[in-house]
């Protein structure tokens, strides 16, 4: 491997599967569903149409101490829970801080303390509003603590890029390591947006799954009655280092993240071009990058969200770019388990693709009880499928609204 | 409802217990909230905010300098009480 090869050594996640990261690793082969109906009176009080999400599976106070609770929005909060996890499992490694990078992305940042801060303006006046509301809201602040915490000083960024800015964010640490900027960068995304004004604001916008009945059925991508997404929360972490660094203290690596293949549709604000023109273009360009052949590709973790127009779309991108080889793809759409985790999203179906690549095992897709015709790809469905042995590929999609695409090609260490 | 000193202190050491994760044994008249206590500016602000609504008073920013221990606070909260 060239010194500019960067690998994955550290993983952490806090997600509607599990408080950590092989908590949600095992109840995702397990096939198990992160939603479930609210807990809240949100749909009488404001006649919200939607009463189920995928909350955070362990409450953010079991590890972090009252006042971390107090002064990071619960997005920072998730991302701190995450990025400490990765970190130690990384080994804690000893680097300069100038040679180490945080780069944490979240699609919405810190609406809780926005509504919050808003609330308490109305009701109580500006001298109640808290000083420390602007450092909690603002959309860098799960980043900001994260580099605080680990003392990265090569840079804490935050790229925004709605569903796509968890996979956005890997994609910029590997050119941070690849530019030479920094040898190890820990990278993620986060969400926490289940709040009542954001599910009803996605729910106007008609995108979310109404079958309030059955929430844990709800996530249904390739499904023929799929009828839109479940609104996620929490976040994932991975801690990116120059294959070199990795290999002269002895770390474990995980996977190597091989390529990065990005986009923008320039279509539409919220609708992905229905030729898939961009979706293939970032697929393309991640392979290029990485040095791989369509062949090479034994497993995708797919963004498939579960609406009608997405999946058939990226289905068909797909099926452009690897043509008949997409028929030795084993396909996961991963968010009929953990629901959509938005800015997180990106981040955790990375870490899903690392994993599988690592254990030579592909997550199922659960819900997919009528399989979609016109969705030709083999899906890994309800049980976990093995992966081949020698050298293997993975690929993990993620778009966001506005057009953003961005594929990252995994491969093993 | 005018509270007494000792009040005032007990109510500020739970402020700051929960701002800083201190015990509130630790919150004790001399000692200085920059200096001892380690307490930022931001802080600060926000116990002065949380102690504004606990206590019902005013405590004006250019104040707020001058309360250099926790004892000066309570001395401070007291006198602002209608």
């Amino acid at each position: 491997m060239s010194t500019r090869d960067v690998v994955v050594t550290g993983l952490g996640a806090t997600t509607p599967l599990g408080g950590d990261a092989p908590t949600t690793w095992a109840a995702a082969l397990a096939g198990e569903s992160g939603a479930r109906t609210m807990d809240n009176d949100w749909s009488e009080k404001y006649g919200i149409p939607v009463t189920f999400a995928a909350t955070i599976k362990e409450d953010p106070s079991e590890k972090l101490s009252r006042p971390e609770t107090k002064r990071m929005d619960p997005s920072a909060q998730y991302a701190m829970i995450a990025a400490r996890e990765a970190w130690q499992d990384a080994g804690a490694p000893e680097v300069d801080g100038e040679r180490l990078g945080a780069v944490v992305s979240s699609g919405i940042g810190g609406i809780w303390t926005t509504l919050d801060g808003w609330d308490t303006l109305r009701e109580r006046g500006a001298r109640r509003v808290l000083p420390m509301t602007v450092p909690m809201l603002m959309p860098n602040s799960a980043v900001a603590y994260v580099s605080l915490e680990l003392g990265a000083k090569a840079g804490a960024h935050a790229l925004v890029s709605a569903c796509a800015s968890g996979a956005e964010a890997i994609g910029y640490g590997i050119d941070m390591i690849r530019a030479g900027r920094a040898d190890v960068v820990v990278c993620g995304g986060t969400e926490a947006t289940i709040h009542p004004m954001p599910i009803a604001a996605f729910a106007a916008s008609r995108t979310l799954s109404l079958r309030n009945d059955d929430p844990a059925g709800a996530s249904r991508p390739y499904d023929v009655d799929r009828d839109g997404f479940v609104i996620g929360e929490g976040a994932a972490v991975l801690v990116l280092e120059s294959a070199e660094h990795a290999a002269a203290r002895g770390a474990r690596v995980y996977a190597r993240l091989a390529g990065v293949g990005l986009s923008s549709d320039a279509y539409h604000i919220t609708s992905p071009d229905p030729d898939g023109t961009g979706q293939v273009s970032a697929m393309r360009r991640a392979l290029d990058d990485a040095g791989i052949a369509g062949r090479d590709v034994v497993h995708i973790n797919a963004h498939a969200t579960s609406t009608k127009v997405g999946d058939l779309t990226e289905t068909r991108s797909i099926r452009t770019v690897l043509g008949e080889e997409t028929d030795h793809v084993q396909l996961s759409a991963t968010k009929s388990m953990t629901g959509h985790l938005l800015g997180g999203a990106g981040a955790l179906e990375t870490l899903f693709a690392v994993k599988a690549v690592h254990e030579r095992l592909a997550p199922p897709t659960i819900n997919v009880a009528n399989p979609d015709p016109e969705l030709q790809v083999p899906l890994v469905r309800d049980e976990p499928a093995r992966l081949p042995d020698g050298d293997i590929a993975a690929i993990n999609n993620s778009f966001g609204f506005g057009g953003h695409n961005v594929a990252l090609a995994i491969t093993n260490g | 409802m005018a509270h007494t000193a000792s009040e005032i202190l007990e109510g500020l050491a739970e402020i700051v217990a929960e701002e800083t994760g201190l015990p509130t044994d630790a919150v004790v008249a001399e000692k200085s909230f920059t200096d001892d206590l380690d307490i930022d500016s931001l802080s600060m602000m926000t116990i002065v905010t949380h102690a504004e609504d606990k206590f019902g008073v005013r405590i004006p920013d250019d104040e707020v300098k001058n309360l250099t221990t926790v004892g000066d606070a309570v001395k401070y909260i007291e006198g602002a009480q209608g």
